[in-house]
């Protein structure tokens, strides 16, 4: 198993996404699996902190208006009962342990991989449903080891994040740190590496539309 | 006194808040930030009045992780963006919004001044950039980073040098790392 956060990520995550996190214009399911590539990806980190800059350009152009009166002795007052955040030492022990989930992903699950509370979907694919809402469903697949996915096209976006093994998809192999998005209408039917089970975080704006029968009730568990 | 520009300086005082809590350098900070902080974040779309409450949350902010800053990855300006973005999405949503993991510091936080100075050229460099764009192309801009507007494409079509920010923050990082091990 590769762990670790400096990682040799063959298929990035992309730009647009970066751009959008960096923005503020993603929905909420989408900053967190953002949020957790660019934990495993300094190269993403680094294109992040690009767009970051941009922002700080456009902030530094802003218009200064003027502030309430007394927001500074407010402010200061309010100091007085904020103590430094604690993450300097915390950050270098967590360092030193090779998490399977990083921090964000952490934060979300309340712990790492140990604190999944998995749900069987059959066929020895499990899941966890981390959060549902209109604009997207952010869930955890746990796939065994050389099983594929069912069939299924997308009635929307769907961008998944591998954390622990690998899946092939067609040609292309997708490990830990790697990223794909499939668009509505893509079809393609992933297969989780000989090895260890393929855990991924995936996020989808609609629901997928499973194509076999069998699948088709797998759906009605997998809720996606 | 001070021009809005200067980074160096800046960031001195934002190592000092960070290092020393130095109440001063928090004052100058915020006489400095607080007012344009409050203009970004009304640009975006906030009420005076929110934007007030969430630009004092901001501030707040800064102090509890002035330690956490890092020269050598960005200028205190791209700083307070992402804690001013976040900040006001979290009011938005109810809701810690996730962020990266951060990268932990090394044994001996050492700042390295060289790389510091060359990111805040580089980021002076992309400012001025930004500011001479076509009135198209910067709209595009301002309408991903004020409105609710993606765009993949901008980076390339405006030809901004993020390029060369990104290579340099890389450096950074990759220093960092080593630092570590
Ligand atoms: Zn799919
Ligand atoms: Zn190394």
């Amino acid at each position: 198993m590769k762990l670790g956060y400096d990682m040799n990520v063959q298929h990035p995550i992309t730009d647009d996404l970066l751009m959008g996190y960096a923005t503020g214009g993603l929905p909420a399911a989408q900053d967190l699996i953002v949020a957790t590539a660019v934990s495993l990806d300094d190269e993403a980190r680094a294109r992040l902190a690009g767009f970051d800059a941009l922002g700080g350009a456009l902030l530094e152009d802003a218009e200064p208006m003027p502030v309430a009166d007394g927001a500074l002795n407010n402010v200061l007052e309010r100091l007085a009962a904020s103590a430094p955040e604690d993450s300097v030492h915390a950050d270098i022990k967590t360092a030193r342990r090779d998490w399977v989930l990083p921090r964000p992903l952490r934060d979300a699950v309340g712990g790492d991989l140990d604190a999944v509370r998995w749900k069987s979907v059959g066929m020895g694919v499990k899941q966890c449903v981390i959060d549902s809402s209109p604009d997207g469903t952010v869930r955890l697949l746990s796939i065994p080891a050389g099983q594929a996915m069912p069939d299924h096209g997308h009635g929307g976006s769907e961008i998944t994040l591998v954390l622990q093994g690998a899946y092939l998809d067609g040609d292309l192999r997708f490990a830990r740190g790697d990223v794909e998005v499939a668009s509505e209408g893509d079809e393609h039917m992933p297969v989780a590496d000989l090895g260890e089970d393929c855990i991924c975080l995936v996020v989808t704006d609609a629901p997928l539309r499973f194509t076999g029968l069998v699948p088709r009730i797998a759906q009605k568990f997998l809720r996606i | 006194p001070f021009q809005t520009t200067d980074d160096a300086y800046w960031s001195r005082q934002l190592v000092a808040v960070g290092q020393e809590r130095d109440k001063h350098a928090f004052e100058a900070l915020f006489r400095q930030f607080a007012p344009r902080i409050k203009g970004f974040l009304m640009r975006t779309g906030l009420s005076p009045a929110m934007a007030e409450d969430c630009m004092q949350d901001v501030m707040v902010t800064l102090w509890r992780k002035a330690h956490m800053y890092d020269p050598a990855r960005a200028t205190v300006t791209t700083w307070v963006f992402t804690i001013a973005r976040n900040r006001k999405i979290d009011m938005i949503r109810k809701a810690r919004r996730p962020e990266p993991e951060d990268l932990p510091w090394g044994p001996e936080p050492e700042p390295e001044q060289a790389d510091a100075l060359a990111l805040q050229e580089d980021t002076r460099r992309l400012a001025e950039a930004v500011a001479q764009l076509p009135d198209k192309q910067r709209k595009l801009l301002e309408r991903a980073y004020f409105g609710d507007v993606t765009h993949s494409e901008i980076a390339a079509e405006t030809g901004l040098p993020l390029g060369t920010i990104k290579s340099r923050i890389r450096l950074a990082i990759d220093r960092l790392r080593h630092a570590m091990e």
